[in-house]
């Protein structure tokens, strides 16, 4: 006894698992989509670096929200010596960032990532 | 730099993923070459018999049904090493005692599951529009964050459960390999191998998510050039421990096929679980059967016979 | 009783810290009482075994012929390509350890080849040298080992230290089974003329005569007429017992060692020696039940004849279709699980009988026994013949006692003298292998007062007494149809004053 069926759907199972990803991402049409979040042109200085910022941005409004609200120190120096407001609204999205749906949600939705900042925070929209 | 960061964010890949899926089937289909000559289930409950005694179909199946329960039972909550037990010989008393031994069940099945909850959360990196229970499993898995109390030091990001738990469970089931002298002695290298292996995909994962941070944009986007067949390193660099993790994810799948690990698929081909135990119902045929040579009953009347009439036995030739 | 064998006390000092050597590399030592002979040239012959001689495993030479790495590679290839089982259990062990401490020789000896792992691996590390690999290129650190004499000594020495009782298969989180390990490991062997006597030997007699013992014909009438009268002697009735009588309704088939009056050793059919020889001698049961002309096949208590009619048969030498679906004479109730092998269990007939009222029975005569029940391996891992033996014992006695859960039904320990190593020479094996049985039986013994162990193997029946004589003195082994002998009340008997033992039965004080 061989039991071959039950073997080859075992494997065709297998392959299909293993390649979902490549026949989902052909219907949705969605493969070669790229982010691409929207700057006000008028700024060109952010607080950091722009790689800094791409990796490093959750921590640092994390540590400004902590700072803020539960130690009352509302500004913050930036490794130029530059002094900001630690403020999202404020600092953030008030001018350089003005849409969350065309800054933030572009990479947010793009690799899945729901952040809590917008359980308290009004995206200004 | 560029070359360097394409073979080992995209050569080594398909490399490895190529070895993990054509090695899995040939060494399936090694098996499967070999039939299953007898109908051998180990039966673990009362067998069906009379129709007034109660038969138990998830450990002695009897039809297809109670298979595939028993089967489920074995691969999802791993049934059989909920049966273990350690032994102990007390001398005083000259007993042996037989105590529940569940932390290797509790082990295996933590990390198991942890390791697929990991591997569902990780295929967002595949699939883009991200399907949105995704998102919704995601969020259960990272419920801790919101159930810190404010004391509590920030963790941002998430600090997923599955993260803590696998990295426990692997602690947990190197350390018995290292600590229980019996389990030490039966020990391979390549056991050892496996679990150092999956603890540094695991370590290095987690290091990357807190202190090494990488462009996990980046990431995504060249996971889906790399499946869509249009490979790109993105230019400006994902980050360093992002390479190791997929170096660390490389090696352990291209060694799957080779390895122990086999036992993932092995499982559903094994003759004493995935039988049901119907032989006397209906009958297993053995492809490779062949007569033998049997003594028959007419040569041992022969030899027999002049005995067998002073006893008053019937025969079948009388001569 | 071998006087050699050390007092329990001595075998009880068992170390289970594993040796600080490891396991790759061979162990050849033969302790006296802990293996078995090798096989008698005569019997080898007569079962046309290769390469027969005359020889003993504590041997320097072992006289193997000059090819025989190649032979035994070879067969291994296509044991490989024949069993899957084979394969697949050489390649999916993660060495968890679960299986460890399962085996009753391990716990009983303490020698770390006896972790049904260890002996896996035994044969595990050729295979990964040969037939792998990471094994080919890595060597011993692939955990691969060459093919040497000492590791082939070593195979003979844990292959017959194992008992094919798929206790460890039961814990296995894949369901390995070493007994599909050691049958391998035994062809193997088998292949290059190392045998042991007692399997050969039974299995050259089964094959000639049809019984273990290699008793003629006439001498079984003789038995049977024998018993026959006994029984009027006991009862005052004459049961009537046909030997060999075409037309009958149905064939008993009863392992060869109850034709004598006390217990005795078995080993039925060369079981599983090989497939080829289970076969051969497997066949004779359907030829006969043919021949006679009989309906269906009503199989006796035994262990390993059940694995066999269970597992083995029907594939065998089936399909029976020229025996009818059995269906009671007695009840008419149809026996729906046999209908394709057709053969059935005597516990199943005997349950239904007692289910449907056809037996008068008094159990109380049997409370002079304490009894408890022993399942056989190969009846509950192989079968799960597990409520019928308990539903006959609670109809035909009144103190029925169950050992503890850990070491009864499909979790029972062996009697450690099964799959053809009972033999006397293997006795301090046999001794610290039934440890964990017959503990179990000392804790019902001291709890309950336990004085009769009831089981439903000729195996056991055979090398259960020693056991207990040695470990639980006090304790006697019974068939479970002794008991339903005993309760059994036939129409027209005389007052009964002692059971089927001829034991008078306790007077009540009146």
């Amino acid at each position: 006894m061989y039991d071959a069926g039950k073997i080859i759907t075992g494997i065709v199972i297998f392959l299909i698992l293993m390649t979902v990803p490549i026949w989902y991402v052909v219907a949705t049409g969605q493969a070669s989509y790229v982010p691409d979040p929207k700057v006000n042109p008028d700024e060109t200085q952010c607080v950091e670096s722009t790689d800094y910022m791409i990796k490093n941005h959750m921590v640092l409004l994390d540590e400004w929200k902590t700072s803020c609200v539960r130690d009352g120190i509302c500004t913050w120096v930036a490794s130029d010596g530059e002094t900001y407001n630690t403020s999202l609204a404020g600092t953030c999205l008030s001018s350089c960032h003005p849409s969350k749906a065309e800054f933030c949600d572009q990479c947010h939705s793009y690799v899945g990532i729901k952040p809590y900042c917008w359980n308290c925070h009004i995206s200004g929209e | 730099m560029t070359a360097v960061l394409f073979f080992f964010g995209v050569i080594l890949p398909y490399i490895a993923v190529l070895i993990f899926i054509v090695g899995i089937i040939y060494r399936v289909w090694k098996w499967a070459r070999s039939p299953v000559p007898f109908r051998i289930p180990t039966t673990c409950g009362q067998q069906k018999t009379l129709p007034w005694i109660k038969a138990n179909n998830l450990e002695n199946p009897s039809n297809t049904v109670g298979v595939i329960g028993r089967m489920a039972l074995e691969v999802l909550l791993f049934r059989s090493l909920l049966r273990n037990t350690t032994t102990e010989l007390k001398q005083g008393v000259r007993k042996l005692v037989y105590k529940d031994s569940l932390l290797l069940w509790l082990g295996a099945l933590l990390f198991h599951w942890s390791l697929l909850i990991i591997l569902l959360r990780h295929s967002k990196f595949f699939l883009e529009p991200v399907p949105s229970f995704l998102l919704l499993f995601e969020r259960w898995d990272g419920i801790l964050q919101v159930s810190v109390p404010s004391w509590f030091p920030s963790m941002f990001p998430i600090l997923f459960i599955s993260n803590i738990i696998i990295l426990l469970a692997l602690t947990y089931l190197l350390l018995r390999r290292v600590l229980t002298s019996q389990i030490r002695y039966i020990s391979l290298p390549a056991d050892y191998l496996v679990v150092l292996l999956i603890l540094g995909v695991v370590t290095s994962g987690i290091l990357m998510k807190f202190f090494f941070k990488v462009d996990v944009v980046g990431v995504k986007t060249l996971a889906l050039g790399v499946i869509t067949f249009q490979p790109s390193v993105p230019a400006d660099g994902i980050g360093l421990f992002f390479y190791i993790h997929l170096f660390l994810i490389c090696a352990l799948i291209a060694y799957f096929p080779f390895s122990k690990l086999m036992h993932m698929p092995g499982i559903f081909l094994s003759p004493t679980r995935n039988l049901a135990n119907t032989n006397r119902i209906s009958r297993h045929v053995n492809p490779w059967d062949k007569p033998v040579k049997v003594h028959t009953y007419e040569e041992w009347e022969d030899e027999f016979r002049d005995v067998m009439k002073d006893a008053g036995v019937p025969l079948e030739k009388e001569q | 009783m071998s006087d050699e064998v050390a007092a329990p006390e001595e075998l009880l000092e068992i170390d289970y810290r594993p040796p600080k050597k490891g396991w790759m590399e061979p162990t050849v030592e033969f302790k006296k009482g802990t293996y078995c002979y090798g096989a008698p040239l005569k019997h080898q012959e007569y079962l046309g075994l290769p390469n027969p001689r005359q020889w003993q495993p504590p041997d320097e030479d072992w006289q193997l012929p000059e090819n025989w790495k190649d032979i035994i590679l070879e067969g291994m290839d296509e044991l490989l390509n024949k069993y899957r089982s084979f394969r697949l259990f050489m390649d999916i062990c993660v060495r968890c350890g679960a299986c460890a401490d399962k085996c009753h020789f391990f716990i009983g000896s303490g020698d770390p080849k006896n972790m049904p792992v260890l002996r896996a691996e035994l044969i595990r590390s050729v295979y990964r040298k040969h037939f792998t690999l990471p094994g080919k290129l890595f060597g011993k650190m692939g955990g691969a080992r060459e093919l040497t004499e000492d590791v082939l000594k070593e195979w003979f020495y844990y292959f017959y230290q194992c008992t094919e009782c798929r206790r460890c298969s039961v814990y296995c989180p894949y369901g390995i089974d070493t007994c599909e390990i050691t049958m391998m490991g035994r062809e193997l062997l088998n292949l290059v003329g190392c045998n042991i006597g007692w399997i050969v030997e039974p299995a050259s007699n089964c094959f000639r005569t049809g019984n273990h013992l290699g008793v003629p014909p006439h001498a079984f009438k003789d038995t049977l007429d024998f018993a026959v009268d006994e029984i009027e002697e006991l009862t005052g009735i004459k049961v009537e017992a046909s030997v060999n009588r075409k037309g009958a309704e149905l064939l008993f088939i009863t392992p060869s060692a109850d034709y004598f009056a006390s217990p005795h050793w078995y080993t039925l059919m060369g079981y599983m020696h090989s497939a080829d020889m289970a076969k051969k001698l497997n066949a004779k049961m359907y030829a006969e039940a043919k021949r006679l002309g009989v309906k269906w096949i009503l199989g006796g208590e035994c262990g390993h004849m059940w694995r066999v009619v269970n597992q083995y048969m029907d594939t065998l030498n089936g399909p029976a279709d020229y025996l009818e679906e059995p269906v009671s004479p007695i009840t008419g109730t149809k026996f729906e699980n046999s209908k394709s092998t057709k053969m059935v269990h005597i516990c199943e007939f005997t349950a239904d009988l007692m289910y449907n009222n056809k037996l008068r029975l008094d159990p109380s005569l049997n409370d002079h026994w304490r009894l408890t029940f022993h399942d056989s391996c190969n009846t509950a891992r192989g079968m799960g013949l597990i409520e019928e033996p308990r539903y006959i014992i609670n109809n035909v006695c009144n103190n029925f006692y169950e050992m503890p859960e850990n070491t009864i039904k499909e979790r029972t320990f062996c009697c450690g003298s099964g799959a053809g190593i009972g033999s006397d020479e293997n006795l301090e094996m046999r001794l610290r292998g039934g440890l964990p049985r017959a503990n179990a039986v000392k804790h019902v013994q001291e709890k309950h007062g336990v004085n009769l162990l009831t089981c439903i193997c000729a195996i056991d029946r055979a090398t259960l007494p020693t056991l207990l004589q040695y470990w639980v003195p006090g304790v006697e082994v019974s068939g479970l149809h002794e008991l339903v002998g005993n309760a059994l009340v036939m129409k027209g008997q005389k007052d009964r004053t002692t059971d089927m033992r001829g034991t008078p039965f306790e007077v009540e004080e009146s």
